[in-house]
Order: C-alpha cells, then structure tokens, then sequence
C-alpha cells in the first residue's frame, strides 16, 4: 500500500487549516521547520501528534515542491500522486488512493499554498549546492573559515588574493556561478603554468567568484584561460618576466561589458572582473605568486587583470579582432595578448588617415624603446574620434597595419648603439648602411588594431608587447561560443 | 557558525622538501645561457674558472629565455653533467 505523506512548515495559515484534519486521520506529517517552532505549531492547534521533522529537508529536496500544505502518494521512492496547496477533492481522492479517509468539512474547496521552505533563495542555494556536491558536480575541497576569523584577512592569510578583497567562493556561490555555462563543470579549461595545475571549469568558476564576477563574464573567462594556456601564448614566460607585461583580454562582440566611455577605466563590472579573475587562475590554479614566481621589476596596475570589449557598434571602422583572426562572424571570440600599460596618444589635429598614421607611428616607435626593433609587437587602440577618419576614408584594418607599418622604419645609423649617447641598440656590425631603413615591427600584423572608447576625444591608446612571436608570446584567438 | 569556501587553487600535493642526495666533488658542469642579452659574458668568465679548477665544462642553451627549457635538453644534461648552472644576465 502506499503511503501518503504530508510536507508543512510553521508560518503556513493554509498548514494550519489542514494540519488538525491530517492529525486526525494519522497521515505522516513532516515539518520543513525547526524542532521548537513545530512544537509550538501543534501546541498551537492541538494536535495530537507533534510533526516529524525533515532533516536538512532532504524529503522537500527530494520532492521539490513548490508550495506547502503538499500532500503526496509515495510508493516506496516512486511518486504516485501530489497536491500542492488545499485542493480538498484532490486531497480526498489522493488520501483514498492509501486508504486513508481525510475530513475536510468545513474548509475552502481550494486555498494556494505558502511557498515551500525550499524556494526561499538562500536555503535554494543551499539546496543545490549540496545537490551539485552529491553528484559530483563540485569537487573541489572545502576549507572552513572559523567564526571567530575574520573571512577576508583569512583569505589574505592563506595567499588567495591578489592583495585586494575577494568575495568568499562559498559553494552556493560557485554553483550559481557555475549556471552561466553549459559545460561540465569538470571539463578541464586548460593547465595553467607555472605549475601545471588544471584548471577545470568548476577552479575558474571558484576564482571567478572571487574577483566579483556577477555571472554572464563567465564564458569570456573560460575562453580566456583556454587561450593563455595555449603554449604559443607562453604564460609561463610572461609571467615569470622582469618586464610588466601582463596577460590582457580583448572581448569582441560579447554583451554586457563596457565598450565606450573610460573603456579601460574603473567602474564596469564585467571589465573589471573578467581580466581579475583570470589573474586569479593564473595565481590560485597556475601557482604563480608576484614576487616569488613573477619577478617583475615593476609591473604595472593592469596585472590586477585588464580585460575591455571592443566597440562594434555602426561607428566600428572593422570588424573585431578576434573575428579578423578566425572567429566566425556573429560569434564572440576573445584574443589575450600580453601587454605593458597602454598610454595616450594625442593627435587633435589630423583629419585624414594619412596623417592620423603618421601621429601613431611615432607612438608605435616608442614601444620599449626606439632602439630595439622587431623584438615587440603592440596593441593599438584606436579611439572613435580616431576610428571616424579611416571609416570614412574607408581604410581596412589592413590598410591601417600597412601604413603604420611602413612609417614605423628608421634608419640604421639612428638606431645603432651609441647612437645619440644612448649604449642601447643594433650592433654596428649589422650596420652596413646608416641611411637604410630597419623596420620596428616584423610584420604589418604585429600592430594588433582594436576600436573602443567614448565618443568625444581625439586620442588613441597605445600598448607595448612583451617577448614577440616565436621566441616569446603571440596573441591567442579563442570563440567564447563553446563556453556559453 | 563560520564559513565554508571552496579551494580555488588546484589543489596539488605539494612535494616535502628533500635534502639532496650525498654526491661527490662534480667533474663535468653544464653552463646553461637562458638567451639572454650578455649572458654570454658571464658564462665565459664562469666557463674560464671552473675550468682553471680542474672541471669539464659544457655549454648548452635554452632557445628562447621566455620559454622554460625543452624537456631533451633537460634530459641531455641529466645525463652528461653532474652539475648544471643556470645564468640570468641583462
């Protein structure tokens, strides 16, 4: 036979119109409330017997339902039948079905119920955290933070943080975070250097709690992980470096992150957590701490984590840049390059590409130093002021690399150590002629072109490269759709 | 009540440290230039000593300094050397 259940919590009127009627025809009554309040609910109403409770609600987890008074027909773990609320015909027909005879004379034929303890959102979390635990959905290990610790300077204590506060990956956290992507959350994103540790998505999604990250970031973090573990990028190099560079996400086409005014500056959540929470990877997952693995002489603000989105809006000159480097149009795609702080450059007067080129070009030579040549490639960031002069001239991204790339030679002689009292530069012996021209960039392509930044000023940015290309990191293009 | 958090590192075994094993006076010793700016200078100043000292010397070289050492090379001076001394210049 059988056997008819009920599910009730204390603060329910509807539980206790139900209740004395459930009481009396001996139907097994479980309480989502706490011993002393399901005490005094049947010291309240007179029952005769005092509820059950359930347990850590593991029955109301079970079952799932979305309101109280719920009445359901268990046959051994199957369900046979369930009534959510006061539906006194469905009550009685259900009651039947065991053998049970219900009196409910005198109450509404159909009364909704109070919400289930289980929809309250914090005991919800609860809930699907330890489901998601269970069935090994999260694996990582549990630390506990004692109540007399204080959670932020414990995580500062035990070497998690970038040295600014994190938002304490609690397994309710994660699991929400976790619900902005499809995938498994043991699929292995990459193994992140120094020390090999694999990055699964569930280690990305505890890290990316912890820069701040609100949720819908979570796929362009798991594309940027995947990139920066690809070898050609040398994360290990680059973080290990004197020099400052540092591991920048460059997000084309993906809503929700900032594109226009202070593109690169505070207050943007997505922005800011996004690059944070790869830093964070690469420190917690990778093991790589500043000033023990990385040895960066100075570093530079943007290693806290420097992601922006480029603007693609009807005043874009070109299309993305991940999508000018393979990701199919319409989708969103990441590029990570390794880059220093970007600076301004001012040009207010130009009003033509030819012109516009030549001002860049001049930033471009700065790079590291005007002395060393094809060892750095470089990010530019075109502001739209800058960007309307080769829409409307109708230059390609291509066109723009050609340009700059051609007004970025300089001639031997000026370059050669010594050269202006300056030791740095190219050996004389490679120096056959002072007057030819001895490019800065291995290729037109090594000048990286985005486009983003508010409306109003005549400014681009510059970023100068780490290590380039074989002998050190090239940028990585990665679609953010496998992630979603 | 505190709090439970989840680890976000990867949660690797983390090796005891081990004293290194007794050995000998080392007889050949590899000078490894990471492909740095002048680290030839040193390692030829270094090179001139040791081997005023009695000591074999082998010069090997990593391709690029940005990228840890390939796994032969490792291998290589395992089993040649006894010693092996990695230069930094700039």
């Amino acid at each position: 036979m059988p056997e008819l259940l009920a599910l009730v919590k204390h603060d329910c009127p509807v539980c206790d119109q139900v209740l004395p009627s459930f009481d009396a025809a001996g139907v097994r009554v479980l309480s989502q409330s706490s011993a002393q309040d399901t005490e005094a609910q049947a010291a309240r109403l007179g029952l005769g017997t005092v509820p059950e409770l359930d347990v850590d609600l593991e029955l109301s987890a079970r079952l799932d339902p979305d309101a109280v008074p719920t009445l359901v027909l268990l046959d051994g773990s199957d369900e046979r039948g369930r009534v959510e609320g006061l539906d006194r015909q469905g009550m009685l027909e259900l009651a039947a079905q065991a053998g049970v005879e219900l009196d409910l004379d005198g109450l509404p034929a159909i009364r909704p119920g109070c919400a289930s303890l289980t929809r309250d959102p914090e005991v919800a979390a609860r809930l699907a955290a330890r489901r998601a635990r269970d069935e090994g959905r999260i694996r990582s290990r549990e630390l506990r933070i004692g109540e007399l610790e204080d959670t932020f300077e414990a995580l500062h204590e035990r070497g998690l943080t970038d040295g600014l506060p994190v938002v304490p990956p609690t397994p309710e956290r994660v699991v929400a975070m976790l619900e902005h992507t499809s995938r498994d959350p043991q699929d292995v994103v990459g193994v992140v250097p120094p020390y090999g540790g694999e990055a699964t998505v569930e280690k990305v999604a505890v890290n990316a709690v912890m820069a701040g990250c609100a949720g819908p970031e979570l796929p362009v973090v798991l594309a940027a992980v995947e990139a920066v573990c690809d070898e050609t990028f040398a994360m290990h190099g680059l973080l290990a470096t004197t020099h400052p560079a540092g591991p920048v996400i460059v997000v084309s086409g993906f809503d929700g992150f900032n594109t226009g005014v202070n593109v690169l500056g505070q207050g943007d959540r997505a922005s800011m957590t996004a690059g944070r929470a790869l830093q964070l990877v690469v420190r917690n997952v990778g093991g790589g701490r500043p000033g023990v693995e990385d040895r960066a002489a100075h570093g530079q603000p943007g290693k806290l984590g420097l992601c922006f989105g480029e603007r693609l809006d009807e005043t874009a000159p070109w299309p993305g840049l991940a999508q000018d480097r393979g990701v199919p149009e319409g989708e969103p795609g990441v590029t990570v390059v390794a880059l220093e702080a970007p600076r301004v450059i001012v040009d207010q007067l130009a009003r033509e590409p030819e012109g516009l080129c030549a001002s860049l070009a001049m930033a471009l030579e700065n790079v590291a130093t005007p002395r060393l040549r094809l060892a750095f490639d470089a990010l530019l960031l075109v502001g739209p002021e800058h960007g309307r002069i080769f829409k409307e001239a109708g230059w390609t991204r291509a066109q723009v690399q050609q340009r700059l790339h051609e007004l970025t030679h300089a001639p031997a002689g000026s370059i050669v150590r010594g050269a202006g009292g300056s030791p740095e530069g190219i050996e004389a012996q490679w120096v056959t002629d002072p007057s030819q021209p001895v490019a800065k960039f291995a290729a037109p392509d090594r000048i990286l072109l985005a486009y983003a930044g508010g409306d109003a000023g005549l400014f681009s940015m510059v970023f100068g490269g780490w290590a380039a290309g074989e002998i050190g990191s090239a940028p990585v293009t990665r679609s953010i759709a496998p992630w979603v | 009540m505190g709090l439970t958090i989840l680890d976000p590192t990867a949660e690797r075994d983390v090796a005891p440290e081990r004293p290194l094993a007794p050995r000998g006076e080392p007889k050949a010793i590899a000078l490894v230039d990471i492909r740095k700016p002048r680290g030839d200078v040193f390692l030829d100043e270094l090179e001139r000593l040791l081997r005023e000292r009695g000591h074999e010397v082998l010069r090997e070289a990593k391709p690029t300094f940005t990228k840890p050492a390939p796994q032969d090379l490792r291998r290589d001076i395992a089993q040649r050397c006894d010693a092996v001394i990695e230069a930094l210049a700039d």
